[in-house]
C-alpha cells in the first residue's frame, strides 16, 4: 500500500511536471496539475460540502456538491416549476400566493443558512425574491420551500435575506424606495424626495419551527438599501446595510445616482429597536401581504393576507440607526469572523474601506459627527474607519473570510479575487476569475467559524469558457483551493440561471436529518386515500374529486366514468409506497397544468377540466418499475347532460363488460 | 491526449486505493445482476427463516383476534394494494396459506427488512424473478409486521 501510494505521488508529480511544461492554451493556463484530483469524487462517493447557490432570475436554488460542482437539485422556491408539480398542484399553488395575486416567476439573489452562536445549524436555507419582495425558507430536512412572506413597503428587495447570530431575524431592505404602501402612490415620480421612502424590514425566526413573522420595519431616507449583514460576537446586536443612491435620483441613475464623493454604510442597534418597540414607539401601519406556510401533514399550503405592519421612525427612536459614509455606491457590507471588522465595498472605488466596530462605539459615544443625513446621524469617516485596503484592484464587490485571519474580495472590473490580511491591510494573493466574477462565497465565509478549505466564485461571464450553446450562455461558478498560501483554480461548473450568493455547509451536518419519505399513517390531507379500500370518485355539484392511490405499479382506480363536460375533476393522489426515492407521477392528456410528482406517503392534487368528450388516459410519469409503463388508466367524459353514471374500478371491468 | 490517458490513469489508481467499503445500499432498485440469483422455490414450504432480526419466534398456538384486528388495518393501508386474501396473484403472491408454506421468522424478516431479503435471499428472489416487482420497503415496525404476521394466520384459519 504504502509503495503504491509512493507510485501514485511520483505519477501525479512528473504529471504535473508535465503540464507545467505544456505551453499554456487560452485561460485554462490557471488550472494547476492536481486539480483532477483535488475535485474528483468517484462514482457512489458523496461530496464534502453541499452548496446552496442562488438561481438568480430563475427563481430557484440550486444544490450543488463540492468539490465536484456536481448539481444535486434545484429547489423550487419563487418560480413554479413544473417538472415538480411545484406551483401547479392545488396544494403548492398557494405558495406563490402574494398581495398581487399568484406570482409565478421570482428573482432569487441571496442565500442565508441558519445560525445558532454564530455557526451553522443545517436547520433552514433563506433566499430573498427581489422583483415582488419575499423571503422564501427551504427546510432542509425535506429540501423543499417551507414557508414564504412578503414584504410591504418595499419596492425590490434585495437587501435580504441576511440573517443574525443566533437566526433571531432575517431582514429585508429595499432596492428601490417608493411611496409608502397606506399613502397614496399615484403620485408624478419627480416627488421622489418628497414621497419616496426606504425601509428596512426585521423578520424574526422562530426557534422551534422556524416560522417567519415581520416583527418591525424602520422608516427610512429614499435611499437604495443594497446589501447587508449581520454583527457578530461583540458586534451581535447591530446590523449593517450597505445603500447608494444617497443623490436620491429618481432617473438616468447609472449617472445620477454616481455623484456623490460617498454613499452610506448604515448601522442599525436592533436590539434598541426591540426595546422602542416593546415600549411602544412602533406605529402601526395598515398594509397587504401574503404569508404562506406549507404544512407537512396536510401537505398542503396555505396562503393568509395580514393586514397590519409595526414601522419605527428613527426621529421617535434616538440612537437606533446611524450612517458611515463609504465611499462611490457601496455593494457589498460584510463582517468578519471576529464582528469587529466592516468591510465596505465601492463598486466604483479603488481600494476597499474596514471599519472598526470598537471605534463606531466610541464615535457614537463621542457624538463623532459628520452632520445628519435626512435627520439620522452621519458618524465621521476617519473616526469608524479601520484603514483601507489600498489600491487592491478594480470595483470591489464582495467579501468572504477564511479562519485565519484573511478576506477574499471580488473585483467585477478586473475580473479578479484578492486575498487580504485584516490586520494590516496588506494584499498577499490575486487570481485571476472567468468572467467578471460577482458573489464569491467560502464555505461558512459568513459564520464566526468559516469552514475555509475552498473559495468559489460565481461569474456574470462566460464566453469562451464552454461549448458554444448559441447567444445564451450558461453562468458558472468557479472552485478555487484556499488551502495554502496561493489560491488555486481547480474546477468550473455551469450552473442555473444566474448565480448570486451562495452558502455551503459541511454534508455531515444535513445528510443526519435528511426525511426519506412521508409516514403515510401521519398523513392529515382531507382527500387522502389511507389504502386502495378508501380510493373512490365522488360527485358534488359538478367537481368530480378522484380520490386515488398509486403504489409500484397500478392507480385505485385506474378506469373511470362518468364525468361529463362542464365538470371540473380534482385528481387527488395519494402515494402509498414507504420507501426511499420512491416517487410516482401522475398526468392526463390535455391538462392545462403540470405533472404531479408524489413523494412517498404524500397526497397532491391535480385539477382537469375537461375540453371535449372522449376517453383520456392517464398515467405514471416517473418510472417506478419494470411494469411502470403498465402504470396507467383510463377517464371517459361524456357530453353535458349524460346518463352515464360515475364508476369506478381497478382490476375487474366495472360497469360490466356489454357487446 | 497522452495527458488525458495518464491523468485517467491516475484517477483510476486513486480510487484503487479508497478501496471498498462503505458502498451505499441500492435499495428500491429494480436493477439486479443475474448471477446474484441462486435456485429457491417460490411455492414449496419452506424452512428457512430468512435474512433480518427475527430469528426465533416464539408463537402461540390460538389467535390472538385483537393483535389480527390491527394487523387487517395495517393490510388494509399497505398491503391489499398489491396482495389478495386468496391464492391470486396480484402484484404479489396471495397471501392465503403463506403462514404455512414459510416460517414466522422468513414472513418477519420479509415484510420488514425487503431490500436485504430481495437482494440475498434466495426464496425472496425467486418471487422476485416470478412477480417481477420488487416489494416495496413499506416501513413495518416489528410490531407492524407481527400484527400483520396475526392477520395472516387468521387469513389462514387459525382460530
Amino acid at each position: 500500500m504504502k509503495k503504491k501510494m509512493i507510485y501514485v505521488s511520483m505519477l501525479a508529480l512528473s504529471v504535473s511536471a508535465l503540464l507545467y511544461s505544456c505551453k499554456p492554451k487560452g485561460p485554462s493556463q490557471a488550472v494547476t496539475g492536481d486539480a483532477a484530483a483535488k475535485t474528483y469524487v468517484a462514482p457512489g462517493k458523496y461530496d464534502a460540502f453541499y452548496d446552496f447557490v442562488s438561481g438568480g432570475f430563475s427563481g430557484q436554488m440550486a444544490v450543488y456538491g463540492l468539490p465536484s460542482g456536481r448539481l444535486l437539485r434545484v429547489i423550487p422556491v419563487f418560480s413554479v416549476d413544473p417538472e415538480k408539480g411545484y406551483g401547479y398542484s392545488d396544494e403548492t399553488k398557494p405558495m406563490l400566493n402574494t398581495s398581487h395575486g399568484f406570482v409565478p416567476w421570482g428573482d432569487l439573489h441571496h442565500i442565508a443558512l441558519s445560525q445558532t452562536d454564530g455557526l451553522h445549524d443545517g436547520r433552514w436555507v433563506f433566499g430573498n425574491e427581489n422583483n415582488t419582495p419575499r423571503i422564501g425558507r427551504v427546510d432542509l430536512k425535506t429540501f423543499r420551500t417551507a414557508e414564504i412572506i412578503e414584504i410591504p413597503n418595499s419596492g425590490g428587495n434585495h437587501s435580504s435575506p441576511f440573517i443574525t447570530e443566533n437566526s433571531e431575524y432575517v431582514v429585508a431592505g429595499t432596492r428601490f424606495s417608493i411611496p409608502m404602501d397606506n399613502t397614496n402612490g399615484d403620485v408624478p415620480i419627480n416627488t421622489y424626495k418628497k414621497n419616496f421612502r426606504g425601509t428596512v424590514s426585521f423578520i424574526s425566526v422562530a426557534p422551534e419551527d422556524g416560522r417567519m413573522k415581520i416583527a418591525f420595519q424602520i422608516l427610512l431616507p429614499g435611499v437604495n438599501f443594497d446589501l447587508a449583514r449581520a454583527g457578530k460576537g461583540k458586534s451581535h446586536g447591530w446590523f449593517f446595510f450597505s445603500c447608494y443612491n444617497s443623490e436620491r435620483a429618481n432617473t438616468l441613475l447609472e449617472v445620477n445616482a454616481s455623484q456623490r464623493d460617498k454613499d452610506f454604510v448604515m448601522a442599525v442597534n436592533w436590539k434598541k429597536a426591540e426595546e422602542y418597540l416593546k415600549a411602544g414607539k412602533g406605529e402601526k401601519r395598515s398594509v397587504a401581504y401574503a404569508h404562506n406556510v406549507y404544512n407537512e401533514s396536510t401537505h398542503s399550503a396555505t396562503s393568509t393576507i395580514e393586514k397590519e405592519v409595526t414601522v419605527l421612525d428613527p426621529k421617535d427612536c434616538p440612537d437606533m440607526v446611524y450612517f458611515m459614509p463609504c465611499p462611490k455606491s457601496p455593494h457589498g457590507c460584510d463582517t468578519d469572523p471576529t464582528g469587529e471588522y466592516i468591510v465596505g465595498s465601492g463598486k466604483l472605488a479603488a481600494m476597499i474601506p474596514v471599519f472598526s466596530f470598537t471605534k463606531i462605539q466610541a464615535a457614537i459615544t463621542a457624538k463623532n459627527f459628520d452632520g445628519e443625513y435626512e435627520g439620522i446621524p452621519v458618524l465621521k469617516y476617519d473616526a469608524v474607519l479601520h484603514g483601507e485596503v489600498k489600491k487592491p484592484g478594480l470595483g470591489p464587490l464582495h467579501t468572504e473570510f477564511d479562519a485565519d485571519g484573511n478576506a477574499y474580495t471580488s473585483f467585477f472590473v478586473s475580473s479578479e479575487v484578492v486575498k487580504w490580511r485584516l490586520s494590516d491591510l496588506q494584499v498577499v494573493d490575486r487570481v485571476p476569475t472567468y468572467y467578471s466574477i460577482g458573489h464569491l462565497s467560502v464555505p461558512g465565509g459568513p459564520t464566526k467559524k468559516p469552514w475555509g478549505k475552498y473559495m468559489i466564485a460565481y461569474n456574470k461571464i462566460t464566453k469562451d469558457r464552454y461549448l458554444p450553446t448559441g447567444p445564451e450562455l450558461a453562468q458558472s461558478a468557479q472552485l478555487y483551493d484556499i488551502s495554502g498560501e496561493k489560491m488555486k483554480l481547480i474546477l468550473d461548473f455551469p450552473t442555473i440561471g444566474e448565480p448570486h450568493y451562495a452558502e455551503a455547509i459541511p454534508a455531515e451536518l444535513l445528510t443526519k436529518n435528511s426525511t426519506k419519505f412521508y409516514r403515510i399513517e401521519e398523513n392529515k390531507h382531507p382527500y387522502v386515500s389511507m389504502g386502495e379500500k378508501e380510493a373512490k370518485v365522488e360527485r358534488k355539484g359538478n367537481e368530480v374529486h378522484v380520490n386515488m392511490t398509486c403504489i409500484r405499479s397500478h392507480f385505485v382506480p385506474d378506469n373511470i366514468e362518468g364525468v361529463k363536460m362542464g365538470d371540473v375533476v380534482y385528481f387527488h393522489v395519494t402515494n402509498l409506497e414507504q420507501d426511499w426515492d420512491i416517487p410516482h407521477g401522475f398526468a392526463v392528456k390535455g391538462a392545462n397544468n403540470a405533472e404531479l410528482l408524489i413523494m412517498p406517503g404524500e397526497t397532491q392534487t391535480l385539477v382537469w377540466k375537461p375540453d371535449r368528450t372522449g376517453v383520456f388516459p392517464f398515467y405514471c410519469t416517473d418510472f417506478c418499475s419494470a411494469l411502470h409503463q403498465e402504470m396507467q388508466g383510463y377517464i371517459r367524459v361524456s357530453v353535458a347532460g349524460s346518463s352515464v353514471p360515475i364508476t369506478f374500478s381497478t382490476g375487474t371491468n366495472q360497469p360490466k363488460e356489454t357487446e | 491526449m497522452k495527458k488525458l490517458f495518464i491523468i485517467l490513469s491516475i484517477a483510476a489508481l486513486l480510487y484503487a486505493c479508497s478501496g471498498g467499503g462503505d458502498n451505499q445500499n441500492t435499495s428500491g432498485s429494480d436493477s439486479q445482476t443475474g448471477d446474484l440469483f441462486k435456485e429457491g422455490k417460490p411455492d414449496a414450504e419452506d424452512e428457512a427463516k430468512g435474512i433480518g432480526k427475527f430469528t426465533d419466534v416464539e408463537i402461540s398456538p390460538t389467535l390472538d383476534v385483537k393483535m389480527a384486528e390491527t394487523g387487517k388495518g395495517i393490510y388494509d393501508l399497505k398491503c391489499n394494494a398489491c396482495h389478495k386474501l386468496t391464492k391470486e396473484k396480484l402484484v404479489g403472491p396471495g397471501w392465503s396459506g403463506v403462514t404455512t408454506r414459510r416460517k414466522v421468522e422468513w414472513i418477519l424478516n420479509f415484510t420488514t427488512n425487503p431490500d436485504e431479503m430481495l437482494n440475498k435471499d434466495p426464496a425472496a428472489q425467486a418471487l422476485l424473478e416470478e412477480c417481477l416487482v420488487r416489494m416495496p420497503n413499506q416501513g413495518l415496525s416489528d410490531d407492524d409486521a407481527r400484527h400483520v404476521y396475526e392477520f395472516m394466520r387468521q387469513n389462514d384459519g387459525v382460530k
